[in-house]
């Protein structure tokens, strides 16, 4: 188990380098970085003036050096110009004296995670500011999501083809069916806008990133959870299936236990391990639904930095959000895999 | 004129509807007459929730290629009217001169266009993309992934990561870096283009050989018609003129793609690809342990005869059944493209876009966003019973 961590830590870090390597080299192709220039410079500057004004920042380098001083492996640059010094491990011109008290080595190995160009502002600041409005948000979809997808599967898998399964069935299919940009938009429309007019709820959760109340932010909450909640809910009622028509069901029934007692005590412990591995791997899902919703509902998270550095080609902001999103994405694998041997005692105890 | 009450509106959207009434009648009575005879797609028939979905399905592609022919269309989806800026559904035309269609069935957007020809077009361009891109992931995914499986060892180990590593990326991050004009413009989407586009004809090639090699006299001849007919459209499909990719001299270029279009067809592809991957992978694992790949093997067959011929044959229930889910998430990710205003041009009438303009004026006017937004609901839920359906009847054997 413990060798089965560290192989699967290994792949995580290789993994994670691949990505962001990937992330690095696309957003400093040329184009990105001549657009880079023309929104920090200005937009009428000429082909040399963008030049200048990206070997001055830095950016001219070979990509592969510049990615290992992000990452903090290879020292900062410098530039020595008449009016002083810039480089990477300072911030804007400084005199010689101040660049040399400065640290050689600034990457996120460092703790430097850079700035953000859009936000002129630290990045690690603003990736933390937005992800505790994302946690909250997130938060509320699992206590929402779990308990609705995981009783509708055992309600549909307990008497597969009866009345309650086709129904049930049948809805999660329509909300797996529905991206949250549909259900979104169904939901403002018919919830929150002055057309219909019932008016229970707020279209907009700008104001739920201070005080968040059912009013502002049930809908965005609800419009994730949706889409999630049916595919989990399909898992759990395959899994409910396979284990009510198993041997010691049929041996429980026989010796007279009674319906709910065999639901509750006998199959619904079996029926939830296959569940557990779902719901881990529904983060990557759950991730974007986030950027989506974020987005349409103006909630300002952390799907909604992605759009922005996106859109602006921030790249140390861009970079940092590709981490944290590629950190969660493996790490909820590794704690699925991990759960699974744990919760399946077969593999566990073999 | 009088604005139209909501009755007649409908009355009048069914008649709009009436080529896909027709072509709907035609089908499902032809089908369901010859139910016997048409092997799964026949069992379909049987299924209640199967025949629900293929219906939907089938709505939705008969008003893409009728919308496309121009007989389900009221107006142009992209030309603005005056006076119809935001007009609720049923809104008279001003000034509307003989055979021009008098009203905004749906109304109009914030462009003064009307919705509901916006809304028919967009189903052109999701009946276009979407089967298409599907089917080019699969190939994909079919030629890595049984090789994957089927060999194991160093080469499944490496394609597996490759494939992991695509899917950790959040799939909105990799829009954001792939369909950018800053990133069109390197060519970066062209050479992906080069690369992903060639499986077709690698599968191809390698299914027929597999088969023909031990009759040279037959095999040679098909193999340079097919292939060279595929290598010739596959040329026509890469080279773009104007583009860091011009391989083909114009007067040979059979069809240009637009450039949004393609890289729009590009990244769907890729994102697709890798979870085709793994389920083909899973799948050959699976069956390769199966008594008839032993006698095979056996036999002395090659191992792309078995993969090919042997292990993908027994290997369509799924995969029929994940493509028509594919399909429908692939509409969700044109969707998605569209809602962020990535690919497609800003005047586009797909769903997507339409969605997304519509959605800003949204707590005053419903009538823009909601048309779109209904009907991808209907199409992927369409595409999902019907796989609901197809997996049932499988199953029955």
């Amino acid at each position: 188990m413990g060798l089965f961590i560290l192989r699967r830590t290994g792949v995580m870090i290789l993994t994670a380098l691949c990505l962001t390597y990937i992330v690095f080299f696309m957003t400093n192709l040329f184009p990105n970085l001549e657009k880079l220039a023309k929104t920090q410079g200005n937009f009428r500057m000429s082909d040399e003036a963008v030049l200048s004004w990206l070997t001055k920042e830095g950016y001219m380098q070979p990509t592969p050096v510049k990615y290992g001083q992000w990452l903090g492996v290879l020292p900062g640059w410098t530039l020595e110009t008449e009016d002083g010094v810039t480089g990477r491990c300072v911030r804007g011109t400084v005199t010689p004296d101040e660049a040399a008290a400065a640290p050689t080595f600034c990457g996120i190995l460092q703790g430097d995670w850079g700035r953000s160009t859009v936000f002129k502002d630290e990045v690690s600041t603003i990736v933390a500011a937005r992800l505790s409005n994302t946690g909250k948000l997130m938060g509320w979809v699992l206590v929402l999501m779990i308990p609705m997808a995981l009783l509708v599967g055992v309600l549909a898998g307990m008497r597969e083809g009866s009345a309650t399964d086709r129904t049930l069935s049948t809805f999660s299919i329509a909300t797996t069916a529905t991206p949250e940009y549909v259900s979104g938009v169904i939901f403002i429309a018919v919830f929150a806008s002055s057309a219909v007019g019932l008016k229970w709820f707020k279209g907009t959760a700008t104001s739920a990133m201070e005080n968040a109340t059912f009013e502002n932010f049930f809908l965005p909450v609800l419009t994730i959870s949706l889409y999630g909640m049916g595919y989990i809910a399909r898992m759990t009622r395959a899994s409910m299936t396979e284990v009510m028509t198993a041997q010691y069901i049929r041996t429980a029934r026989l010796k007279g236990v009674s319906f709910p007692n065999i639901v509750v005590k006998h199959a619904l412990r079996n029926a939830l391990i296959a569940p557990f591995t779902v719901i881990m791997l529904q983060f990557p899902w759950l991730l974007n639904g986030v950027v989506i919703v974020e987005t349409l509902f103006n909630y300002k998270g952390f799907g909604w930095v992605l759009v922005q550095a996106a859109g602006n080609n921030d790249i140390e902001l861009l970079l940092a959000v590709s981490v944290v999103s590629v950190i969660v994405v493996l790490v909820t694998q590794l704690i699925s895999y991990i759960g699974y041997v744990y919760l399946n005692p077969r593999i566990r105890i073999s | 004129m009088e604005p139209l009450t909501w009755g007649a509106i409908i009355v009048r959207l069914l008649t709009q509807f009436i080529p896909v009434w027709i072509a709907l009648a035609v089908l499902f009575g032809a089908s369901i007459a010859y139910k016997r005879k048409l092997g799964l797609y026949g069992k379909l028939f049987d299924s209640p929730i199967g025949m629900v979905g293929f219906g939907l399905v089938m709505f939705w592609v008969f008003t893409g290629l009728f919308g496309a022919m121009d007989l389900i269309v009221t107006h142009d989806p992209l030309s603005q009217v005056s006076g119809m800026k935001n007009k609720v559904p049923g809104t008279p035309m001003r000034g509307a001169e003989d055979g021009e269609y008098a009203y905004y069935l749906l109304g109009g957007d914030n462009l003064a266009r009307d919705v509901f020809s916006r809304m028919v077009s967009g189903a052109w361009v999701v009946v276009q993309i979407a089967p298409l891109a599907t089917l080019f992931a699969f190939m994909v995914g079919i030629t890595l992934g049984l090789p994957a499986g089927y060999y194991g060892g160093r080469l499944d180990t490496l394609l597996s990561f490759l494939a992991n590593l695509i899917l950790a990326f959040p799939v909105i991050l990799l829009f954001y870096l792939l369909v950018t004009p800053e990133i069109v413009a390197t060519g970066v989407p062209n050479f992906m283009a080069i690369v992903l586009f060639i499986f077709p004809l690698i599968f191809v090639g390698v299914l027929l050989n597999s088969r023909y090699y031990t009759q040279p006299s037959f095999r040679t001849p098909l193999l340079i018609g097919v292939l060279g007919v595929m290598l010739w459209l596959y040329l026509s499909l890469i080279s773009e003129a104007g583009s860091v990719v011009q391989v083909l001299p114009g007067f040979l270029d059979l069809f240009d793609i637009p450039g949004g279009i393609l890289v729009v067809f590009v990244s769907v592809v890729f994102v697709n690809s890798p979870t085709v991957f793994r389920i083909v992978r899973g799948l050959a694992m699976d069956i390769k342990t199966r008594d008839y790949v032993a006698a095979a093997q056996t036999r002395g067959e090659g191992p792309w005869y078995i993969m090919l011929w042997e292990i993908l044959p027994n290997a369509r229930g799924p995969l029929i059944v994940d493509f028509c889910l594919r399909i429908g998430y692939t509409t969700i990710l044109l969707g998605t493209l569209g809602f962020f205003g990535l690919g497609l041009p800003p005047e586009s009438p797909d769903w997507g876009s339409t969605i997304n303009e519509g959605r800003k004026l949204l707590s005053i006017y419903l009538h823009p966003a909601l048309p779109p937004a209904v009907a991808l609901l209907s199409l992927v839920l369409g595409l999902n019973l019907l796989a609901d359906g197809l997996r049932e009847e499988s199953l029955k054997d």
